[in-house]
């Protein structure tokens, strides 16, 4: 199995967990394809691949999911020493003061990950205010909001799969 | 002027975009073929129009949603929508917790268990499955997400298998992603 998220939460490659897993083949897929269009998408905007990869790692780590930190950080590993140079791939780590874009970034990143109920207007407020351009803005919710969700398809699938 | 809901309804509000949708007339050819499908096959929302901003994304976004939701066999119709509230009441998001409890309702014909659900949360008074089924939606969408043996034991003791499991997994972290997405882009707000 090529898929990431099946890869990372170490599925088994028989039994009745693959089997529903093939039963829903075409949605793997198209989860598969959403992972490529979150992380290595063909137009990232001002939203750069090593970017991506570093605040996918830092939300891996947030929700405690070893098999996708991993990946992240081997992901984030390939773009070369200089991709993560304030280290915000670890949970806690915040950018330079002065780099108001970067931090109004990390800071969505957080709150949106750990506490989505807290947004609010003045949330998108802050990344405009420090600069992002709207499509930008729905590019880096949209890779939030994913990550997201693999990462708990992949809790789930990580029991299950221990179980059998 | 129109007001922003905070509590959980079965009346579904209007979204109001915190981005400027992308307008259809002047929308790029991959924009166009990123909203030839929508989500339960309604009409070209404001949302969606906002997701257009991304439309590499949004395509297979949509195609993801309506597979999840609506495709044949495993967990029934009604128990995705209730993984798909359990979510958004995590995440307090009003509009998909009103959008997914009116399917819920027009499914069941039964509007006492969203009604329970919104008074109480995880503890409310329902069946003992559809109770299972909150509980493992809910610790789901916590940050970090709670699965351990003993939840997926619980759903087993109320009769879902591997599939079922898997089926409901989809719908509840379907709603983490959508959640996110509707209730930090916009909000919902009273009136038309």
């Amino acid at each position: 199995m090529s898929h990431v998220l099946e890869m990372a939460a170490g599925v088994p490659s028989s039994g009745p967990l693959a089997d529903a897993l093939q039963m829903r083949g075409k949605l793997m897929e198209l989860t598969q394809a959403s992972y490529e269009a979150a992380l290595l998408p063909e137009d990232a905007g001002k939203l750069p691949t090593h970017l991506r990869a570093v605040l996918a790692c830092r939300m891996a780590r947030i929700c405690q999911q070893e098999g996708l930190t991993q990946h992240y950080s081997t992901l984030l590993a390939g773009y070369g020493d200089e991709a993560d140079p304030h280290d915000l791939a670890v949970p806690g780590n915040t950018p330079p003061a002065d780099d108001q874009r970067l931090a109004a970034i990390v800071g969505y990143v957080d709150l949106v990950t750990q506490r989505p109920r807290d947004a609010s207007e003045e949330t998108i407020d802050a990344l405009r205010d420090a600069g992002m351009e709207e499509a930008d803005i729905v590019r880096l919710a949209g890779l939030v909001a994913f990550i997201n969700y693999q990462l708990r398809v992949a809790a789930v699938l990580s029991v299950m799969g221990e179980q059998q | 002027m129109s007001r922003v809901i905070r509590k959980f309804t079965t009346r579904v509000p209007t979204w109001r975009p915190h981005i400027t949708p992308v307008d259809f007339d002047q929308a790029t050819p991959a924009q166009r073929e990123a909203l030839k499908e929508t989500p339960s096959n309604t009409k070209i929302s404001d949302y969606v129009l906002v997701l257009a901003h991304d439309p590499e994304s949004l395509r297979i976004r949509t195609s993801l949603f309506n597979g999840i939701m609506y495709d044949k066999g495993g967990l029934s119709r009604e128990e995705r929508e209730l993984g798909a509230v359990a979510a958004s009441v995590v995440n307090r998001c009003i509009y998909c917790a009103a959008v997914h409890a009116q399917r819920y309702n027009n499914l069941t014909h039964d509007e006492r268990v969203m009604q329970e659900i919104f008074f109480n949360g995880e503890r409310a008074d329902i069946d003992a499955r559809q109770r299972a089924i909150l509980k493992f939606g809910m610790r789901l969408s916590a940050c970090p997400p709670q699965v351990t043996e003993d939840d997926i034991a619980s759903l087993r003791g109320v009769g879902l298998g591997d599939q079922e499991i898997l089926d409901l997994t989809l719908s509840t972290t379907l709603f983490g992603w959508a959640n996110r997405l509707m209730h930090t882009l916009g909000e919902p707000v009273s009136g038309a």
